[in-house]
């Protein structure tokens, strides 16, 4: 059985139903995303673990106890917050502190904790500092500290990067994960940025309207998305309308060429409208071996990005966006060059 | 540009008389009880008079009751409002806000009407009991100033976040309020508590008409019979006020707000 189970869970304000039978199982020591857009329900999905919200129905489940009816101060559910929620009075060592003092441990036992978790976060010196006192990135270590010094069962992270810079946030997040696996324990993660959901993450939900779109590894989400929602919202994706033409060997038309793809064509008919979906970095322009598929292109426009070279290239009625590394020796490319797009096979991904 | 600056001097300048002028004059008027000198002797006599320090000490008592339990009901109200109804806070705004249209002396019949010694609550039987009345007809009266002023603190922190990650680290409601609240708003509540103190001090409907000897009715009373010595009260009163104001900004400059930096 897993550690945290949540079944069948349902959210309802008023009439507006927020979350539709969530079901979700983690393993311990896992750390899970919970990745979508604004408004998809993944804070409420968190906000219903930790007891800020009460599911309208479902259950969840810690370590086999049923704690879907027990106050937040009773689930033993560590949480670190958006805006850090470092109490202001207190010092970093007294916020740190605040949990185990109300859990009644010997003051001995709660001052070397509180030294353990400086030391954890790597911020020993700042024990008499104040919040105003600390830097964002400070702050949000320090509120990590105080959720884990009291030994939480699960730690729920709700987008705990968004309010730091893009550098802080970065270091951070690889912090994290490292403290995590240090430390082995459960981790439910809420994030809009699909980088940080990709780099951290042992498994993301990706989530839609209330509901989970898929569940899987990094890999798999990123790499063969389920959905046309999955593969918009993971990356960046050429979505291309085509034609079925023959599904028992894999063969679609796609611009008017024959297309060769590895799978998902099972429980499509010939002559029937499919989506595809291809990666940017799948695509090789002209290169030396030439893969299972090629498409004949021109280019419309050229963006250097730096290490990135991003080129739109038009395939009959299609624009589709190729990335390639920027190597010095590799040909400049331009508007109105001829090139070719090869792609294998299995690159290539068939929507639902 | 100049013209505007001389009218605002001018402005200024006007005002600045028009609120020092008569309290110099007091203040002056004071001073003058012996013949011929100038003199705190109206002073020594106020300090002197035993219906004063009673007086003064009585209505300091009230005060400090009026505070604690204007405090015990506002702070968990605001907080509760501000937490879990906040669509109820324009009726608890204007509920509060009832003391300022209505007439001291209405609400103290009203009182009377409620409280007196043949009703169901006689509390105007005892004299304690007559305390207490006028210690929650005060705590009436300061709402208005008590609920802005905490309202205001409770603005100024993000209420929910702390008491949800204090929930979540195993805090209940009275810890949340009395360890990470209420040191929080610090500064509101004391503000909220130096108005309460400053109305109390100076009340006089409330203590006349239910007979207490406070000292807004002692102020009145000397005003009627004495020359100097009403004077001196009048720029004690100032004073007491002054004081509470002072404290009000001294413990409002104190407030630490977290970083909002993303360093």
């Amino acid at each position: 059985m897993s550690f945290l189970t949540l079944s069948g869970l349902v959210k309802r304000f008023g009439s507006t139903t927020v979350v539709h039978g969530f079901d979700l199982a983690v393993e311990r020591g896992e750390f899970i995303s919970l990745l979508g857009p604004s408004g998809c329900g993944k804070t409420t999905v968190l906000r219903m673990i930790a007891g800020f919200e009460t599911p309208s129905a479902g259950h969840i489940i810690i370590d086999g106890a049923d704690i879907t009816r027990k106050r937040p101060a009773e689930r033993n559910v560590g949480m670190v917050f958006q805006a850090y929620a470092l109490f202001p009075n207190m010092n970093v060592a007294d916020n740190i502190a605040f949990g185990m003092k109300i859990a009644n441990m010997p003051q001995a036992a709660i001052e070397a904790r509180v030294t353990e978790m400086l030391a954890l976060i790597k911020l020993p010196d700042l024990a008499k500092r104040y919040p105003y006192q600390l830097s964002g990135g400070q702050q949000q270590r320090v509120a990590l500290a105080r959720a884990l010094a009291v030994k939480p069962q699960v730690l729920l992270l709700d987008e705990p990067l968004s309010a730091l810079d893009a550098k802080i946030r970065v270091s951070l997040r690889e912090e994290i994960r490292a403290l995590q696996q240090e430390l082995g324990i459960t981790t439910i993660f809420v994030t809009h940025d699909q980088e940080e959901a990709l780099s951290m993450s042992d498994r993301v939900v990706v989530m839609n309207d209330g509901r989970a779109e898929q569940i899987g590894t990094p890999h798999m989400i990123y790499n063969h998305p389920k959905t046309r929602f999955v593969a918009s919202f993971v990356g960046t994706l050429n979505m291309l309308e085509a034609q079925v033409e023959d599904p028992a060997n894999g063969i679609i038309t796609l611009a008017g060429h024959r297309v060769r793809v590895a799978s998902g064509l099972d429980r499509l008919p010939p002559s029937a409208s499919c989506m595809v979906a291809l990666r940017p970095e799948a695509l090789a322009i002209n290169p030396a071996e030439p893969a299972a598929n090629a498409l004949p292109c021109t280019i419309v426009d050229v963006q250097f990005l730096g290490a990135i070279v991003r080129i739109k290239a038009r395939c009959g009625d299609h624009i589709l966006s190729v990335d390639t590394f920027n190597q010095t020796g590799a040909p400049a490319w331009s508007r109105g060059d001829a090139i070719a797009l090869h792609f294998n096979s299995d690159e290539i991904v068939v929507l639902a | 540009m100049r013209e505007s600056r001389i009218g605002a001097w001018i402005a200024m300048i006007i005002g600045t008389l028009y609120f020092l002028l008569p309290l110099i004059a007091t203040f002056e008027f004071s001073l003058r009880l012996k013949r011929g000198e100038y003199s705190f002797e109206a002073y020594r006599v106020v300090f002197s008079d035993p219906r004063f320090r009673d007086s003064f000490s009585y209505s300091v008592t009230q005060a400090l009751a009026t505070i604690a339990v204007g405090l015990i009901i506002v702070v968990p109200t605001a907080y509760w409002v501000r937490l879990r109804a906040p669509q109820l806070r324009p009726l608890i705004e204007f509920i509060t806000l009832l003391p300022l249209v209505i007439p001291a002396i209405v609400i103290v019949f009203g009182y009377l009407r409620i409280f007196n010694s043949s009703s169901l609550i006689p509390l105007t039987d005892t004299s304690l009991g007559t305390d207490a009345l006028l210690m929650f007809g005060y705590v009436t009266l300061a709402l208005p100033y008590l609920y802005r002023a905490i309202d205001t603190g409770l603005q100024a922190i993000d209420v929910r976040t702390l008491t949800e990650s204090a929930e979540s680290l195993g805090a209940n409601t009275f810890t949340i309020l009395a360890h990470v609240i209420l040191p929080n708003i610090r500064a509101a509540v004391l503000s909220g508590a130096f108005l309460t103190f400053a109305i109390v001090i100076g009340e006089f409907t409330f203590a006349a008409l239910l007979n207490r000897p406070a000292f807004g009715p002692y102020l009145q009373l000397i005003g009627a019979n004495r020359a100097y010595e009403p004077s001196a009260l009048a720029i004690m009163a100032f004073l007491v006020t002054w004081a509470c104001m002072g404290l009000m900004q001294l413990f409002g400059r104190g407030v630490r707000m977290p970083a909002t930096d993303t360093r």
